[in-house]
């Protein structure tokens, strides 16, 4: 029988009961899915060793400019809200990870995925794909335009439903700080309810994957602005300025 | 600092995390092309269709690469990097070439991040080529690893190049490496 979000609020209480700390527990039953998908004993630790302490290189053969505009790929303009999403690539040490690839990923206004597995009955946007790719510059800094998300249904359990949220696939300076994540934005109701936020037991960690509005980044007549900085966890080798191949100009 | 947390890369990570050539970090056509490939299982044994695996590694001679170039391939440019989705069966495959020694005497290995929906973090592993067994019983990573897992960690050769299939969970779990400094940003 199909779980009720009553039947998950529970879980995620009874989950909450033993903080796993403050990445997600990849053992968590009231997310369905990945109840087969975890590895059962502990990650082995190593010392990192030659390619694990470097990361891919990404430059501007890699990347152009306006793919950071998520609103100008195709002939119109896309619905929705229009927003910027900026802040800083930072290592577990504060440095900030200069000209390195961020992806991103979302569903339109609606809610709805360009994508052919999201059924989700929500109008597909003909002037909207939602995916961006940028490099950060000098500092660390990322900033992309978009089209603010919906949230969205998923089949889970009954009545399962996605905090709005943008994926964000990030690089650091060596390969032991690949993270792929979600960011959401302030005060959505459905925090409370979804198993894929609440994998991260710890309320202060989860909060970090919150964007904060700006307006200082909001601009007159035209867009409202969020800042989300990225803390990575550390380098295993001091980074060089030739870590990009690339003058972030 | 506190570390920002993972999460899953989800159902829909097509749209966003695929690109032409992506998974051929050379042509195929290529004269040393290696076809690294497998499959991925879930605890239940069944095969996982909506995997992401990348794979980062040194050049035939060794070196690391420092080259752009990943996402717009100039057919030229070797640059150690490069992603595949597992398809419907539940396989992935690269076009590569085999990494070499980075130092004299060390087991030559792909560094290998998984992502998948129903997988909340990102893991870690390697897959070491299996050619050289003095090498690989020298690897201090595969002398600190339990001997019934080792083989985990070893990619099989087969007619095309070299196997390395991935459990998530269960019997012939892979090993999933963890780092130092990741652990700590945990403690």
């Amino acid at each position: 029988m199909e779980s009720s979000q009553a039947d998950i609020n529970r879980e995620i209480e009874a989950a909450a009961q033993q903080p796993g700390g403050p990445q997600p527990k990849i053992d968590y039953a009231p997310y369905r899915s990945s109840i087969l998908r975890h590895p059962r004993q502990p990650a082995h630790l190593i010392d990192p060793e030659a390619v694990e302490l470097w990361a891919p290189v990404f430059g501007h053969r890699d990347v152009a400019d306006d793919e950071a505009d998520l609103t100008i790929q195709h002939a119109g303009t896309p619905l929705g809200e229009r927003i910027v999403v900026t802040g800083r690539v930072l290592d577990g040490d504060g440095r900030p990870v200069a000209g390195q690839l961020v992806e991103v990923w979302q569903a339109n206004a609606a809610g709805r995925y360009r994508h052919q597995r999201d059924q989700h009955p929500a109008p597909h946007d003909p002037n909207f794909t939602g995916v961006g790719r940028m490099l950060t510059g000098p500092d660390g800094t990322y900033r992309f335009q978009t089209i603010k998300p919906g949230p969205y249904p998923w089949r889970n359990h009954v009545n399962a439903w996605r905090p709005a949220h943008i994926h964000f696939s990030i690089f650091g300076t060596d390969f032991t700080q690949r993270l792929v994540t979600q960011m959401y934005f302030p005060g959505d109701p459905l925090f409370p309810l979804d198993p894929i936020y609440q994998s991260i037991t710890d309320p202060k960690a989860r909060e970090l994957l919150i964007a904060q509005y700006d307006h200082d980044v909001t601009t007159p007549e035209w867009s409202t602005g969020y800042r989300w900085d990225i803390v990575l966890t550390g380098t295993h080798r001091t980074p060089l300025e030739s870590d990009t191949e690339e003058e972030v100009k | 600092m506190s570390a920002v947390p993972g999460q899953t890369v989800g159902p829909f990570f097509h749209l966003g995390l695929e690109f032409d050539g992506m998974n051929e970090l050379v042509p195929p056509s290529h004269p040393r092309a290696l076809r690294l490939h497998g499959h991925v299982y879930d605890g239940a044994g069944d095969l996982v269709p909506d995997a992401v695996i990348e794979i980062w590694q040194a050049d035939p001679q060794g070196h690391i690469p420092r080259q752009p170039g990943s996402l717009r391939r100039d057919g030229w440019t070797f640059t150690g990097w490069g992603r595949a989705a597992t398809g419907p069966d539940g396989h992935y495959q690269f076009a590569t070439l085999e990494p070499g020694a980075t130092e004299p005497g060390k087991a030559p290995f792909f560094a290998v991040t998984v992502f998948a929906r129903g997988l909340l973090d990102r893991l870690f592993t390697r897959a070491y080529l299996p050619d050289d067994p003095d090498v690989l019983a020298n690897d201090t990573l595969l002398e600190s690893v339990a001997p019934d897992r080792r083989a985990t960690l070893i990619a099989r050769r087969d007619p095309d190049g070299a196997v390395f299939d991935i459990r998530l969970q269960g019997e012939g779990e892979t090993v999933f490496l963890t780092y130092p400094r990741l652990r700590d940003a945990w403690a």
